[in-house]
This record gives structure tokens, C-alpha cells and sequence, in this order.
């Protein structure tokens, strides 16, 4: 499938007055059309961070994209100029937020709202405007889109207000939608609507999502491929499928360990990533998970390791996949989920020779 | 169950809310459930259902506007000399949700785990306060180097560590944890679980566990139940709930669950429930359409019409 | 394995760098950098504004010149000498900047020292009564800066506990005290000046007074607003769980948070008083003479403005240099305290 944004080498840095904090250090992945790409990682890993750097929000000061590119549709977006900027945001990349109440203006209408960006990218004013806004209403699914057009946010529940963010952002038909933990506030149900209703919306219009969230139950609902990000880097890429039943670096085995099922007994301990994710104004030498794994090897703690291909789809940065590293045995949450749904995989044959290589 | 010590007794608390203009949010209406000594409950409901008011009306941070609440037979609410008063604050304590806002960013990790240490003078030097804080520390999972450190250098999963030190620090019966891991990361959610229900078993400690979803609840709750709009719809052992959902808001709670299974994900169906109010939670309940609980088997109640049950038992004959 | 064959041109380690390390669990739990307490934090980011430093620099010159700037020139701030009345300022040494005792009579220059025949120098120049200027204006520097000072911590001191206690105890005692307050503010307080001073004695306690009568009501709303927003955080209410008493959360959890707010409003108070009191002496309702302060000297020096300029750009240089540095200290100390940059 054809690429539409992608990423390389992507360097952000907040100056801040204790020192320079490395919130992104060299991020780099493609976005291809259509496709959902979620990108997982616990807060402060930089995740956000990235999604704002695509979007060019990063406060200037204190942060700054120090280096790497965004190429989208044979531009740099970092090259591009305030006001060319402008243009891209809201027209070829739109953003949903965290927080629906903050995202949007409480002194405004919901109609104003959406016909703002109408506006601005497609010149739509009138009644023009009005039938766009009551079609992109109706198609992030409010009841009754004509009565809503003239209340406020704050008449609106959280999960209605989300629906509106969405609108806003759909105004336009972008290319690329970026949604940053658009459910972590909504109630679990409410998420559940969201989520459908996101799906629901790139079949219509196939517009590519990049999903940021720390949730992988979302992921696995979400997600076409997903990629792991910890301490500012990606640390394993994949399809979904790959991350969840052949997944090679230890933290998303973490990540994937402490979720919790159903199927778990309750009376056992949930397998816990022990610690804190490591300081970015003090990057740590060698691998930034280390201090926190349970496999680390000494050559974590000195070099950093590189990507490691698997499958064309599928890679991961963690010395393990060294051919030099010794065997080890993943978690036995990981290993259930792999002999369950893959027996076949070479992942599964491999666990079931006593090992992973 | 019957022959268990009841250690809290929570009988038609009602906790309205007057919000000006002579209009009232009924946050909690009429809710009544015990929780035994050294049971953790489980209560589950989504943002607005009266979960939180539920705490703190139990732990007296809010007067009741009818009910009561007995603890160790006593009403929690009834008014008490400052002596009693802070034998009554020993006993039960509480965690909170937001580990950012908890936190006085003003002191040091080690005053605020002091804090109940200093409060009940439960140390009689300064060297048997500073011990009893690193203890304290290293029960929770952390150093005794943190103690002089503001809380503002910390992760939220060691913030929130730093609240259930603080708690246990005055040696309390009960504690009412107010949604503690609904702000973290959910691969922090694991150690904070873990950590309450390892503590729950070495000092046998009682627990009212809030929480807003179902997903992590059942590794630390012997008992559940679920609220909505002020009242409690279905209460019932951990696993039985899971196995056995009765009231369709359940359901609905069970069913939106994502899970980390992307095979599971993509044949998930959800169940929807029509919200008998039609309103966005929240609003208050303007007319009890909840109906009351009633036992369907052992140790498992649900809010039910007389149809409903009826049409209940019908089904499983 | 597929992987191993792409694998196969990786780069070669010593093997001994691939050991399993044993885990330590702590090694995840540690905190880099130094511990900085709030105070400590806040210096740090005020130190890296200049300008507010320089301000913070100025204010310390002034505040010490205030105290000892008299003694340096050894002359009494009210002893009159008619016959050395009206000398320009003349500094041994700065005669090109203008110090050098010349003022323009009608067309020409005049040196007004060979015309008295005063041997001796001043450095400011002296008033019609022959006064020394630089202890005149140190002596009202040092009274404005006292009126204000003494005005802000007034404010401070009722503002903070009429504003924390409406506030803590909230309901009814809240709205008593707040439409109380507006009742305050309702009345002009030029009005209420004016009334003080007819009163009471013209002198530094009446417009103390005068200016604190309704001043502290600024600052009793911002502590409230403060504090009501921090009596529902978790932290006082898990104080309160622990039974912590009433004085325990005023001082430990309430005051403390709210600390930096009352001081930046402090350093906002002070210049604004030091105003007030210029102006009020300046329309001839404050000092009495002969006691000196930077308003009163304005009033003396704008009326000889046109032949000697100094008395009045003097004292003005001061007032301005004050009210710039405090505000721009002010300004420093929000940004310092700020907590939207803190994490």
C-alpha cells in the first residue's frame, strides 16, 4: 500500500530550565493510506510528543524538533513555513485530543465550531456550511444534529463532546487523522461508541488514523499496525497481529503481561512492569529499559541496540534478537496467547524448542 | 458470609447536593450494602454514578443528608469528641484518585507519609518517626532516599505508592481506595493492584475498592458491585459477576471491556444499555425508576421490578 | 530461522557482554538529579531572569542608600542654610554629566556656587531652604519605601486572614464576610482618605491607615480564591482523613500552597503604595512638612521646574527606578513561581 506520512528520525527537545529533555530521540516509522497505526507507550514516553511534532504544535519555546523529517505527500511538513503550516492542519492532518472539554472553545456553538474550519479550508459559508455541518454531525452519529448546532459544550455529555471533536476534525476530509488518547477520559462504554464510531468513519472516508494510547485492549480493537515506544524511541514495529502473538522485545512482553483478562484467576498476582520509566533530561546509557528488565544482558546497559528485522513487517530493538544472545523464555502470559492462536508461527514452534532466539 | 464480622454497615445512605436555584443532584440515593472484616468490595460505576460521594460520605468527609453508615457498630456520622474522633480516623483511612493532587507539592514525601505519624503522635522520637517513614518506603516499594524528595520528582504509579504509605502509616482497619489506579497507565495499574492486595493480606486489612471499570477490579475484590445514578443495580461475588451478569448495565459494563486479543477484538459484540432516564449520566435521577435489590441466588442481588424476576427465573427453569 | 539469516552480517560482541545481569528491582525506582524543594526551584528560575535580577540589584541599592545615604554626606536633612538655598547638584569629578553645580537664569549659565561662594559641594544640589538634597531625598526614600512596605504588610496580614478564614469556614460565614467586603469597596476610598486625614494628624500612621483601610480587600480575595480552590484538593482532604486540626491545615497545607501567590501580590502592593503615597502627598494630602518623602519633594520640585530642573527629575528618577524594579521583581517571582511550568 502506498505510504502517506512518514516519519525519520524524529528529534524533539524541550529546553526547559534544569536542562534539555530528549522527549523524542530519533522516532521514525511510515503511515500508509487507509491504515490504522497506533502507537503505545506508558505517559512520558514521548508518544504525544511525536504526534504533536507531526502536527507541528510543539511549543516554541521551550521545545523544538531538533532533527529528522516528516515527509508528507513529497514535503517536509518540519520545513514548511508557519503559514503554509496553517494550511496542512485541519485540511490534510486533522488532531483529536485527550480531553473533549478543553478541545473545545465554551464561548462558541457547536455550528460555529465546525464552521470555522469549513471556512477557512473550503470556503463553505451560509447554508452551505450548515448542510456539511448537519452531514458531519449525523455522521459521527448525534441525535437530533439540527437542535445541537446552536447549544454550547457544556450542554453536551463528555462522550457527545468527543462525537464533536471528531466532527471538527472530519470538516475537512483529512488524510491523515491523529488522534492522541481520544477515550483515556471517556467511561469505558462511551470509549466503546467512540471506537466504533472512528472505525466506522475510515471505512466511509479511509482516512489513515494514527492512534496514540497507553490502553492495549484499544490497540488490539484499533489497531492495523501498531508501534511500541518507550523513553522517546520506537523499541518494536509491527502488524497487530505480530505485536500481540509474536511479540520479541520485553517491554511490550510487560505491557502485554500486566493487561489484565478475563480468563486470568483472580487470586494470582498481575505480572507487573516493576519501576518507572527512566528521566529523559538523564537519558540512560545503552537500552532505556534495562534497568527495568528482566532479561537485560550486560551489553544493554552499554550499547544501545539497533532494529532487529524479523518479518518485512515486523521488527524489534532489543539485543535478545542478537545471534549471539542466549535463549530466553518470555513471559508465561505471552507464551499462552502465541500457543493459542498461533501455533504455527515460527514464534510458537521456537517457544516450543525451549526458547526464543 | 453470615457468620463474618460485619465491619461496615451502610444503611439508605442518601448524599444530595444542593446546587443552587433549589436544584439538588441526588449523587448518592438510597444505598445500602455491608462490607465484612477482611473483605475487599469492589465498586464499580462510571463517572457520575455517586461512587466517590459513596467514599467519602463512609469516611465522613461529607455529612450524610439521610442514612447511616456504621462502622464497628458506631455511626460514622454522629457527632464525636476530638478524641474520638481521631481513634475513628486511625481506623479508617483512604487513597485517592489523582496522584498529582494528592500530594502536598510543598513537603517532602517523608513529612507526608509522616503526617498521621505526627497528627497521632504514634512515635515518640524522631528517630522512631524517620524509621517507621523508611519502613514505610520499603513496604510501598521504595528507597529511604525518597524521603527527603518533593513529590513533584516522582511518577504517577509512585505517587500513588506514596498515598497508600501515607494510609497505612497510622495502622488503619479499613481503607476506602477512591479510584487509585483510574489515572495511571495501564501497565502501572499492575503494580498498584498488586501492592494493595499483598498489604491486604500481610496486615489483614479491609477494603472498599472504587473503581470505574471492570477490568482491573477483580484482582483485588472478593465482592462486587456495580452503581448507577446513586444506586446500586447488582452486587455479587467476584467471579460470579463475571460468570453470570444479571442487569443489563452490567452487561453493557462487562461487554465494552477492550481487551488485549486482537482476535477477540474483532468478533467482540457489545451490549447496549438503554439508560432508563435518557439523560447523560450525571443528571441527576429525577424519579427512583431503579428499582430496589433483590436476592436471585446466594449472595447475589440485583435491582429488579417484579417482572423482571419473574421473567428471571422463568428463563433459567 | 528467517530472522537468523537477516541476521547473519550483524555486528560481533564479545560474548561475555551478553550475561544475563541479575535484576534488581530498585534499579527502576531511582530518581536522577538533585532534590529541589520549592524555594530552591524558584530561585533557580529567577536567577535566570535578568531582568528581574538587575531589579532585585537596584531595590537592595536603593533600600541601602535609603538607610545610609544621609551618613555618606554627613548633612542633617533638615538643617536650613538660606544662604545656600537653591545650589544645583555638583559632584567633584562628573562635572560632564551635568553635576556640575550650573543652572540657566534668564539665557546664560550661571555657576551658583562661585555666585553664593559656597566652598563645599552637594551632591544633589539643595532645596529653597538650603537644604541638602541627597539626604532629603534618601531621608523620603526611606519613608515612602517604610509606608509602603509597612502598607503592604498591613494588607497582607488582614487581606490573608480575613480572605483564609472566609474561605475555610465558607457557607454563611463566608457570605457575610464577602458582602461585607463589598460594602468596603463600594466606598471611594479617596473619599475615605480625605476623611482620615481631616481626622487624624497628617503624618505617616494616618496614611498608613488611610491606605489600608480598604487596601487588604485586593488581596483577602485572591487568598479565598486560593484557598477555596485548595480545600477541595486531595491532599487537604486526605489531611483531614488523618484528623489533622484546623491550625494543621492553615499552616501546613493552606498557607504554604498559597504562599507564592501572596507574595507576588506583595511585591505588586508595595510599588502600588509607594504610588499612592507620592500622589497623595503631591496634592498636598500626605506629609506635612518638613518630614521628606519622594511625593513631597516631587510637590517642592515641579514648582521651580523651569530654572532648576533637578528638584524635580531627582526625585522622580528615584520613584521611577523604584516602581519599574519592583514590578518587574514581581513579574520575575510569577514566572518563578509559576506552576505550569513546574513538573
Amino acid at each position: 500500500m502506498e505510504t502517506i506520512l512518514s516519519v525519520r528520525d524524529l528529534t524533539v527537545a524541550f529546553h526547559t530550565y534544569a536542562g534539555t529533555v530528549q522527549a523524542v530521540r530519533g522516532v521514525s516509522f511510515d503511515l500508509k493510506k487507509g491504515e490504522t497505526l497506533a502507537i503505545v507507550g506508558e505517559s512520558g514516553s514521548g508518544k504525544s510528543v511525536t504526534s504533536k511534532a507531526i502536527m507541528r504544535l510543539i511549543p516554541n519555546p521551550p521545545g523544538e524538533i531538533t532533527k529528522g523529517e516528516i515527509m508528507f505527500e513529497g514535503r517536509d511538513l518540519v520545513k514548511l513555513s508557519d503559514k503554509e503550516m496553517q494550511k496542512v492542519r485541519g485540511r490534510d492532518i486533522a488532531m483529536i485530543f485527550q480531553d473533549p472539554m478543553t478541545s473545545l472553545n465554551p464561548t462558541m456553538t457547536i455550528f460555529k465550531q465546525i464552521a470555522e474550519g469549513l471556512k477557512r479550508h473550503q470556503g463553505l459559508t451560509g447554508d452551505a456550511a450548515k448542510k456539511r455541518t448537519l452531514e458531519l454531525l449525523t455522521l459521527v452519529g448525534i441525535p437530533n444534529p439540527e437542535a445541537r448546532l446552536k447549544q454550547y459544550p457544556h450542554q453536551l455529555s463528555g462522550g457527545m463532546r468527543q462525537r464533536i471533536v471528531i466532527a471538527i476534525a472530519l470538516a475537512c476530509n483529512p488524510k491523515v487523522l491523529i488522534a492522541d488518547e481520544p477515550t483515556t477520559a471517556l467511561d469505558v462504554t462511551i470509549q466503546a461508541q467512540i471506537l466504533e464510531l472512528l472505525k466506522d468513519i475510515q471505512q466511509k472516508t479511509g482516512t489513515a488514523i494514527i492512534f496514540i494510547t497507553h490502553d492495549l485492549g484499544v490497540v488490539a480493537n484499533m489497531a492495523d499496525r501498531v508501534a511500541v515506544m518507550y523513553a522517546g524511541k520506537l523499541i518494536e514495529k509491527g502488524t497487530v497481529d505480530e505485536i500481540f502473538y509474536e511479540p520479541r522485545h520485553p517491554y511490550t512482553w510487560g505491557l502485554l503481561g500486566s493487561m489484565p483478562r478475563p480468563s486470568d484467576d483472580r487470586s494470582q498476582d498481575l505480572p507487573a512492569i516493576p519501576g518507572t520509566p527512566p528521566n529523559l533530561l538523564h537519558p540512560p546509557v545503552g537500552d532505556a529499559f534495562a534497568p527495568r528488565n528482566q532479561y537485560a544482558m550486560k551489553i544493554d546497559f552499554e550499547k544501545e541496540p539497533p532494529f532487529f528485522p524479523i518479518t518485512d513487517t515486523h521488527e524489534a530493538a532489543t539485543w535478545l534478537l542478537h545471534p549471539q544472545a542466549p535463549y530466553v523464555e518470555p513471559p508465561a502470559a505471552i507464551r499462552d496467547l502465541a500457543l493459542k492462536y498461533r501455533p504455527d508461527s515460527t514464534f510458537a514452534k521456537s517457544l516450543l524448542k525451549g526458547g526464543l532466539k | 458470609m453470615e457468620n463474618r464480622n460485619k465491619l461496615l454497615e451502610v444503611k439508605n445512605l442518601k448524599q444530595h447536593f444542593n446546587i443552587g436555584r433549589g436544584r439538588v443532584v441526588k449523587a448518592v440515593d438510597g444505598l445500602s450494602f455491608d462490607i465484612y472484616e477482611g473483605e475487599v468490595l469492589g465498586l464499580v460505576g462510571e463517572s457520575g454514578c455517586g461512587k466517590s460521594t459513596t467514599g467519602r460520605s463512609i469516611i465522613g468527609l461529607y455529612d450524610a443528608t439521610d442514612g447511616e453508615v456504621l462502622f464497628k457498630g458506631e455511626n460514622v456520622h454522629d457527632k464525636k469528641s476530638r478524641k474520638e474522633k481521631l481513634k475513628f480516623n486511625r481506623s479508617m483511612q483512604m487513597i485517592f484518585q489523582d496522584p498529582y493532587a494528592s500530594l502536598n507539592p510543598r513537603m517532602t514525601v517523608g513529612d507526608i507519609i509522616a503526617e498521621g505519624i505526627d497528627i497521632h503522635g504514634l512515635a515518640k522520637s524522631k528517630d522512631e518517626r524517620n524509621n517507621r517513614v523508611y519502613d514505610l518506603l520499603e513496604t510501598v516499594g521504595l528507597t529511604k532516599e525518597h524521603a527527603s524528595r518533593y513529590p513533584h520528582e516522582f511518577s504517577g504509579g509512585q505517587r500513588q505508592r506514596i498515598g497508600i504509605a501515607r494510609a497505612l502509616a497510622v495502622e488503619p482497619d479499613f481503607i476506602i481506595a477512591d479510584e487509585p489506579i483510574s489515572a495511571l497507565d495501564v501497565s502501572i495499574q499492575a503494580q498498584v493492584v498488586n501492592l494493595m492486595k499483598q498489604l491486604q493480606r500481610d496486615r489483614s486489612l479491609t477494603y472498599l475498592f472504587i473503581a470505574h471499570d471492570l477490568s482491573m477490579v477483580k484482582y483485588i475484590s472478593d465482592r462486587i458491585g456495580v452503581m448507577y445514578q446513586g444506586h446500586l443495580v447488582e452486587l455479587c461475588d467476584a467471579d460470579r459477576l463475571y460468570e453470570n451478569p444479571v442487569h443489563a448495565y452490567t452487561k453493557s459494563l462487562l461487554s465494552a471491556i477492550p481487551l488485549p486479543d486482537p482476535e477477540h477484538e474483532r468478533t467482540r459484540k457489545r451490549i447496549i444499555y438503554d439508560r432508563p432516564t435518557g439523560g447523560a449520566v450525571g443528571k441527576s435521577s429525577e424519579d427512583s425508576s431503579i428499582p430496589p435489590l433483590r436476592e436471585i441466588e446466594p449472595g447475589h442481588y440485583v435491582s429488579m421490578t417484579d417482572a423482571e424476576l419473574e421473567a428471571y427465573q422463568a428463563q433459567l427453569v | 530461522m528467517a530472522e537468523q539469516n537477516s541476521n547473519a552480517k550483524a555486528e560481533q560482541f564479545d560474548s561475555s557482554l551478553f550475561q544475563p545481569v541479575e535484576f534488581n528491582e530498585q534499579a527502576g525506582e531511582r530518581i536522577a538529579g538533585k532534590s529541589l524543594n520549592f524555594w530552591q526551584d524558584a530561585w533557580t528560575r529567577l536567577r535566570k531572569n535578568k531582568a528581574a535580577i538587575l531589579s532585585l540589584v537596584i531595590i537592595v541599592i536603593i533600600a541601602l542608600l535609603s538607610l545610609f545615604g544621609p551618613m555618606l554626606s554627613g548633612r542633617d536633612a533638615y538643617t536650613q542654610t538660606i544662604t545656600q538655598a537653591k545650589l544645583p547638584p555638583k559632584i567633584t569629578g562628573l562635572e560632564w554629566a551635568g553635576f556640575d553645580g550650573m543652572a540657566t537664569l534668564g539665557e546664560k549659565p550661571i555657576d551658583f556656587y562661585e555666585t553664593k561662594q559656597v566652598k563645599d559641594t552637594f551632591w544633589f544640589g539643595t532645596d529653597h531652604l538650603g537644604r541638602d538634597l541627597w539626604s532629603r531625598i534618601w531621608e523620603g526614600t526611606r519613608i515612602s519605601l517604610f509606608i509602603g512596605l509597612v502598607a503592604a504588610i498591613i494588607d497582607v496580614l488582614v487581606g490573608v486572614t480575613y480572605g483564609g478564614i472566609s474561605a475555610y469556614y465558607g457557607g454563611r460565614v463566608d457570605n457575610i464576610m464577602q458582602r461585607i467586603a463589598e460594602i468596603l469597596t463600594g466606598i471611594p476610598n479617596l473619599i475615605l482618605i480625605i476623611l482620615f486625614i481631616l481626622i487624624l494628624e497628617p503624618g505617616i500612621t494616618t496614611i498608613i491607615l488611610a491606605m489600608t483601610i480598604t487596601g487588604w480587600i485586593g488581596m483577602s480575595r485572591l487568598v479565598r480564591g486560593q484557598i477555596l480552590k485548595l480545600k477541595n484538593q486531595e491532599f487537604v482532604l486526605a489531611a483531614r482523613t488523618l484528623g489533622a486540626s484546623s491550625a494543621r491545615l492553615v499552616f501546613k497545607h493552606l498557607i504554604p500552597n498559597t504562599l507564592g501567590t501572596i507574595i507576588i501580590s506583595l511585591m505588586f502592593t508595595i510599588p502600588g503604595a509607594i504610588f499612592f503615597e507620592a500622589f497623595l502627598s503631591f496634592i498636598g494630602l500626605g506629609l506635612a512638612p518638613p518630614q521628606p518623602s519622594l511625593g513631597t519633594l516631587i510637590n517642592e520640585g515641579y514648582k521651580e521646574l523651569k530654572t532648576f530642573p533637578y528638584l524635580l527629575v531627582i526625585p522622580s528618577t528615584i520613584l521611577v527606578l523604584v516602581m519599574i524594579s519592583f514590578n518587574m521583581l514581581a513579574d520575575g517571582l510569577r514566572d518563578a513561581f509559576d506552576p505550569r511550568l513546574r513538573r
